[in-house]
């Protein structure tokens, strides 16, 4: 789950780090209450989306064709004038070069106050799996992208893993400092700052965390001009961080995967044709790779899970039946826990609650196959069978009428 | 000879009396595993017995487990929330390899278990994975039995179902496993392909190795290096999510491909450097293990 940088502020600051005043403006007019309440001379309108790069986005008419404003993060002058980008941005979709080609909708902006910046840097943590510890980075380099840095440079960014029980030390802290060439009491801020943020990190059961820039002003102080957080689902699946899921934004979600969600299913939405239903992750990809192989494109991965009911095996089917885009189905299962039985029966009584128009194509295997077999073929549906995924590939695409 | 686990691997299951240990704790006496323990924290010395009568006892620790039975395996199957703190237990209790069947543990926890058994002898395989299997001796996990056979392949994969679909294909064509291993889709594991690999370098019974990976992370590219200066038997490879998009999270939290780092085409480059025998097709893994041989 993430969060949008005015929330991720506001963890930010729970923990002790520096962040600027500011404000969220749900309409231009609050932008503009905003912006006289900061009472600066300037103050900067920033796009609430998840994605990043929206510096260098660029807001878009409904038709995603006229370009109502270039760059999603502005800066004003005056209420007035932040009243007007907000407007020009509330409510359009800002592309970026995370968002994908539709972009996302802009429902809030975030008016913060300006500050005179005389370095940009980068810290972020993020979990090392080899070493299976966190590790915090810097570099001197703010503003861009650390996996930018890390292809042109990779000695250019300072690297402390830590123990999450004794947490970073002091001379790790100061290791990074000096890499950054801190000086005086913007040093003594930041090994201050860097434990309180590993804490956080761990304390929040956070997967991804980064200020990107961090930034030095010129009086010397530090603070976090952006922040981009993300939390471990199964922490949240879990209940175990109730103050960061109330800042859920399904808004930002895409709406099959949040009600696939909801039904305990693994969705995941893609620009195909071929609509796939398959239990265990690894099945599923692999059987959107073989779809691809064969010439078609997977309109989904749908991992179904190796526990999963009668239910949620038709609540899977509705699902895939839902998106227009899809010609036809592939139903890929291999038993194991998930019985081919239940899994056809749910297929049974989804089809007759829903009025199928696509063909499907259904390769079963493993545990109570037979039974499973046998129910498909007593149900009178029109099932194509497939004795393995291969075929099960090749037919699927040839009943789409895609075959090349 | 089969690596890690065999006929005389005695099991205690932790989690027996729930719904999970009980439907696979039958799996496994079905399949002639020798289960001779359970333990579920406050439920001890509650009657357990499996489907054709087979009683096992129930215990409130591990420890007290390894003490009246001897086993010196556990198989994982407490939720989430509760499961590292089981394999620790396990660990704590000299239990020598717990496999953690679990999924949905979160990654602090898996950190905080990586950094205790760190310290401790035991081995785990998982989490979230399907466990472990040495066909006609024992299985350790929920993997389905009959799709085994055994012989002198050895199976190690990220996947649960997909190793199961590998397996399938070489059983189809005789070809029949040592042992079979699903290390599991977790980012923080106990167990990786490296360690597996070595395990299966030395077993004198198996004579050749499918590897089945998945984007993200960098195991594949880990392994493809131990390959290249350890490993002289032949190793097929498949790595799944050839087509999945950047930045999304397919299914498994450790399948994803995160600023253009963990793509498939990278670790099939390294593979094939390393002298390994990659297959782009999933459906094509069993037979071109064959043609290797």
């Amino acid at each position: 789950m993430n969060l949008h940088e005015f929330q991720a502020k506001q963890v930010l600051s729970k923990a002790g780090f520096p962040i600027l005043a500011g404000h969220v403006a749900e309409t231009p007019d609050q932008a503009a209450d905003a912006f006289t309440k900061l009472g600066g001379p300037l103050a900067v309108v920033k796009s609430q989306i998840h994605a990043g790069g929206r510096g260098k986005g660029t807001v878009y008419e409904k038709d995603l064709k006229t370009v109502r404003l270039q760059g999603g993060v502005k800066l004003a002058k005056s209420a007035d004038e932040a009243k007007q980008l907000a407007e020009r941005i509330l409510g359009y979709p800002l592309v970026t070069k995370q968002s994908g080609p539709k972009g996302r909708i802009v429902r809030r902006v975030y008016v913060e106050a300006g500050c005179d910046i005389d370095r940009e840097l980068y810290l972020g943590i993020v979990l090392d799996r080899k070493a299976g510890k966190p590790c915090l980075m810097a570099s001197k380099q703010g503003g861009m992208e650390i996996e930018e840095v890390a292809a042109r440079d990779p000695k250019a960014i300072l690297k402390e893993h830590f123990d999450i029980a004794l947490g970073i030390q002091g001379y790790q802290s100061r290791r990074i400092a000096f890499g950054l060439e801190l000086k005086g009491d913007t040093f003594k801020q930041f090994v201050k700052l860097a434990p309180a943020l590993c804490r956080m990190y761990v304390e929040r059961d956070c997967s991804l965390l980064e200020i990107n820039p961090l930034v030095v002003t010129k009086q010397g102080a530090i603070v976090a001009l952006d922040g981009k957080i993300g939390i471990d689902d199964r922490a949240i699946e879990m209940k175990k961080q109730p103050e960061l899921e109330a800042m859920r934004d399904i808004g930002e979600e895409d709406p099959i995967e949040y009600e696939a969600t909801s039904y305990g299913l693994n969705y995941v939405s893609m620009e195909g044709n071929i609509g796939c239903m398959v239990n265990g992750a690894g099945l599923a990809m692999a059987t959107m790779d073989i779809i691809k192989q064969a010439g078609g494109a997977p309109a989904n991965f749908l991992d179904v899970g190796g526990g999963a009911n009668k239910d949620q095996v038709k609540k899977a089917f509705k699902l895939l039946l839902a998106n227009p885009e899809v010609k036809a189905l592939f139903i890929n299962i291999f038993g194991g826990i998930l019985r081919c039985d239940v899994l056809a029966q749910g297929i049974v009584d989804a089809v007759k609650e829903v009025d199928v128009k696509i063909p499907i194509v259904v390769r079963l295997e493993g545990t109570n196959v037979e039974i499973g077999r046998e129910i498909l073929k007593n149900s009178g549906l029109k099932i194509i069978p497939a004795a393995d995924m291969g075929e099960g590939a090749r037919k699927v695409i040839e009943a789409a009428g895609l075959k090349r | 000879m089969s690596i890690l686990v065999d006929k005389n691997t005695k099991i205690v299951v932790q989690g027996l009396t729930g719904e999970a240990g009980t439907t696979h704790g039958n799996g496994m006496l079905e399949y002639g595993s020798a289960v001779v323990a359970g333990v579920t924290p406050g439920k001890g010395g509650t009657p357990w017995e499996s489907k054709k009568g087979v009683k096992v006892p129930v215990f409130n620790t591990v420890e007290e487990a390894v003490e009246k039975t001897g086993c010196n395996a556990s198989v994982i199957f407490v939720p989430g929330a509760g499961a590292a703190d089981s394999v620790m237990e396990a660990a704590a209790a000299g239990i020598p390899l717990a496999v953690c069947i679990t999924e949905g543990i979160s990654i602090m926890d898996e950190v905080r278990l990586r950094t205790f058994l760190k310290e401790r002898k035991t081995r785990m395989i998982g989490p979230n994975c399907p466990g472990i299997i040495t066909p006609g001796e024992t299985k350790l996990g929920i993997m389905p039995g009959y799709i085994h056979k055994p012989g002198d392949i050895g199976v190690v994969s990220r996947s649960g179902t997909l190793t199961y679909e590998v397996v399938w294909q070489l059983t189809n064509l005789g070809l029949g496993q040592s042992s079979a291993i699903g290390i599991g889709g977790d980012p923080v594991q106990g167990t990786d392909f490296i360690d597996v690999l070595d395990l299966f370098n030395r077993d004198a019974k198996t004579r050749a190795i499918v590897m089945v990976g998945e984007i993200g992370g960098t195991m594949e590219e880990e392994a493809a290096e131990f390959i290249k200066k350890n490993v002289k038997k032949p190793v097929v490879a498949f790595i799944g999510g050839q087509t999945a998009p950047p930045g999304k999270r397919m299914g498994h939290a450790g399948a994803i491909i995160q600023g253009g780092k963990g793509t498939a085409a990278a670790k099939y480059e390294a593979l094939q450097s390393a002298g390994v025998k990659t297959v782009v097709s999933p459906a094509d893994i069993g037979k071109t293990l064959k043609s290797v041989l």
